[in-house]
């Protein structure tokens, strides 16, 4: 199976060649996998060398002329470094555009903070508008690559080293639930849900599955902690442990209810190795977290 | 001449325009260090005017230096991109005019802009865009100021805009020695060294701009330094 970085430019590369509307930018990373696409579309294939205030700002300005642009680096170089290009060029002018991100939290822990973006996705709650898609598999960054392409809005992409077994249908909104239990509900994003799926074997709640996580589906998940007993869920996801705290607390205002946010802690880890080493290390591994979700549901054990 | 149903006004209407949204008689160079330029590129350069400001065919005008917009509004305004009525409203709550300018709310207004250093990489975008649509009829044009061009983001784009030969792009750079370190050796020269074709120009002078915005650069993107009263 490819990676989803390598399913990102052979899907981009084919859908350049479908719709003329559509433009590869880039910052050098990630250029080796468009050297075919930019042979044959050299003015929709565009690197701007190391520049992230330009790649976004550049971004914008080709949104400005109609197109589409599909904007690609790390994360930590493509939302944290330029947001205030991704604050202005895009939203506050009005125009829309696809940010396709690598290396999220911990894909590449030996190569330290430097190149971590757990904050990623926090950042962009403080925008209006964006849709956050954090895909399980190839198969699922493939359609929701495409589908963002489609579009006129605005859509961070978030892919990641880190992927599930196997794909699930994804249709570019809302959760899908993927087990069903009667106390609470486990929220797994993405690349989370195996180690969500094993860690809540023979737990008696129901896990959803989000891999689309903005806009947050919270109908979805007030139906799933139910109308009886504690209204109670925990959040996995594979960045900023929290950062869908408050729009599960808004989706479940209506009734008393407990939220756990799990993901990827504040503190900086300071420790390089393989990123199971480095789930491990956030609790997000199966063991810890079977502990901290059975530790956590009333009634599930 | 053509015939219009819109109202256009001369440049000796600009005073008065501007008076509108100032309340003075009289204004100050900061007011007024960008009247000229702008002025001499929507009456004589620029392939746009009200009926052809959603042409995707059009010329595009990108106000990165968004403080300070009064004389943007005075030119669009007298040639009709607007009605002179909302001059009066300038910074209140319900004007589509602020103290910075917003393109959803400005009609013509290409971008919206008041944080500096962004106007010049939408504009390299836009000439991207224009150029991957076949469009290379239609020119970019984008105004910064000599303090602006603090921000780092500018030299990303004159860094890369050099080399990519953007022919479709032009900076006009507003010098009011504002730069807080000025810029030993000459704006002009960040832009030449990048590969650009470079020219700096009397600000006042209007044949002198004229000249300047419209002299061929084959191959290269286009800047023109405009050097006006230093800042008050």
């Amino acid at each position: 199976m490819d990676t989803m970085r390598e399913r990102f430019a052979s899907t981009a590369s084919r859908l350049l060649d479908e719709d003329p509307r559509l433009a590869v930018v880039l910052a050098v990373i990630g250029h080796d996998g468009f050297q075919e696409a930019e042979r044959r579309h050299p003015h929709r294939v565009i690197d701007v060398g190391i520049r992230e205030q330009l790649l976004v700002g550049a971004g914008g300005g080709i949104a400005l002329t109609g197109m589409r642009p599909i904007v690609h680096t790390f994360a930590s170089f493509l939302v944290e470094r330029p947001f205030e290009q991704v604050k202005l060029d895009f939203g506050h002018q009005g125009v829309g555009g696809v940010l396709v991100s690598a290396g999220g939290s911990y894909d590449w822990p030996a190569g330290g903070f430097t190149h971590m973006s757990p904050g990623d996705v926090a950042l962009l709650d403080t925008l209006d508008g964006w849709t956050v898609h954090a895909p399980g598999h190839p198969d699922e960054a493939e359609a929701l690559l495409r589908l963002a392409a489609k579009g006129d809005d605005r859509v961070y992409v978030r892919l990641s080293a880190q992927t599930n077994a196997r794909a699930l249908p994804v249709t570019g909104a809302g959760f899908l639930t993927v087990r069903e239990g009667n106390h609470g509900a486990v929220v797994a994003v993405g690349p989370m849900l195996d180690n969500v799926l094993a860690a809540t074997e023979g737990l008696d709640t129901t896990v959803l599955y989000a891999p689309t996580v903005r806009p947050f589906d919270g109908a979805a998940l007030r139906r799933a902690v139910g109308d009886t007993g504690a209204a109670e869920a925990v959040i996995v996801e594979p960045y900023l442990a929290g950062t869908s705290t408050a729009a599960a607390d808004e989706a479940l205002a209506d009734v008393p209810h407990r939220v756990l946010g799990l993901g990827v802690g504040r503190r900086e880890l300071r420790k390089y190795g393989e990123m199971d080493e480095h789930l491990t290390a956030h609790g997000l591994d199966v063991r810890s977290l079977r502990a901290r979700v059975a530790g956590f549901l009333t009634g599930v054990a | 001449m053509t015939t219009s149903t819109t109202t256009s006004h001369g440049y000796r209407e600009l005073d008065r325009l501007l008076s509108l949204m100032t309340g003075d008689e009289k204004h100050g160079s900061a007011a007024t260090s960008t009247l000229d330029a702008i002025w001499v590129l929507y009456d004589r350069v620029l392939n746009v005017s009200p009926a052809t400001a959603d042409d995707p065919a059009r010329d595009r005008f990108l106000l990165s230096k968004g403080h300070g917009p009064m004389a943007y509004y005075a030119v669009l305004a007298a040639k009709g991109f607007f009605p002179e009525s909302l001059l009066p409203g300038f910074g209140s709550y319900d004007s589509p005019l602020g103290h910075h300018p917003d393109r959803l709310l400005v009609p013509g207004a290409e971008i919206g802009s008041g944080s500096l250093g962004h106007g010049l990489p939408l504009a390299v975008g836009s000439a991207l865009g224009l150029r991957a649509q076949g469009r290379t009829g239609s020119d970019v044009w984008v105004l910064i100021g000599d303090g602006e061009l603090d921000e780092g983001s500018n030299h990303e784009a004159i860094a890369y805009a050099g080399p990519a030969g953007l022919e479709q792009l032009h900076t006009l750079v507003i010098d009011n020695s504002s730069a807080a370190h000025g810029w030993p050796g000459g704006i002009e020269s960040r832009f030449t060294a990048a590969g650009w074709s470079a020219v700096t120009v009397d600000g006042r002078d209007h044949e002198a701009l004229y000249e300047a915005f419209t002299a061929p650069h084959p191959g290269r993107a286009r800047a023109v330094v405009a050097r006006v009263e230093a800042r008050s």
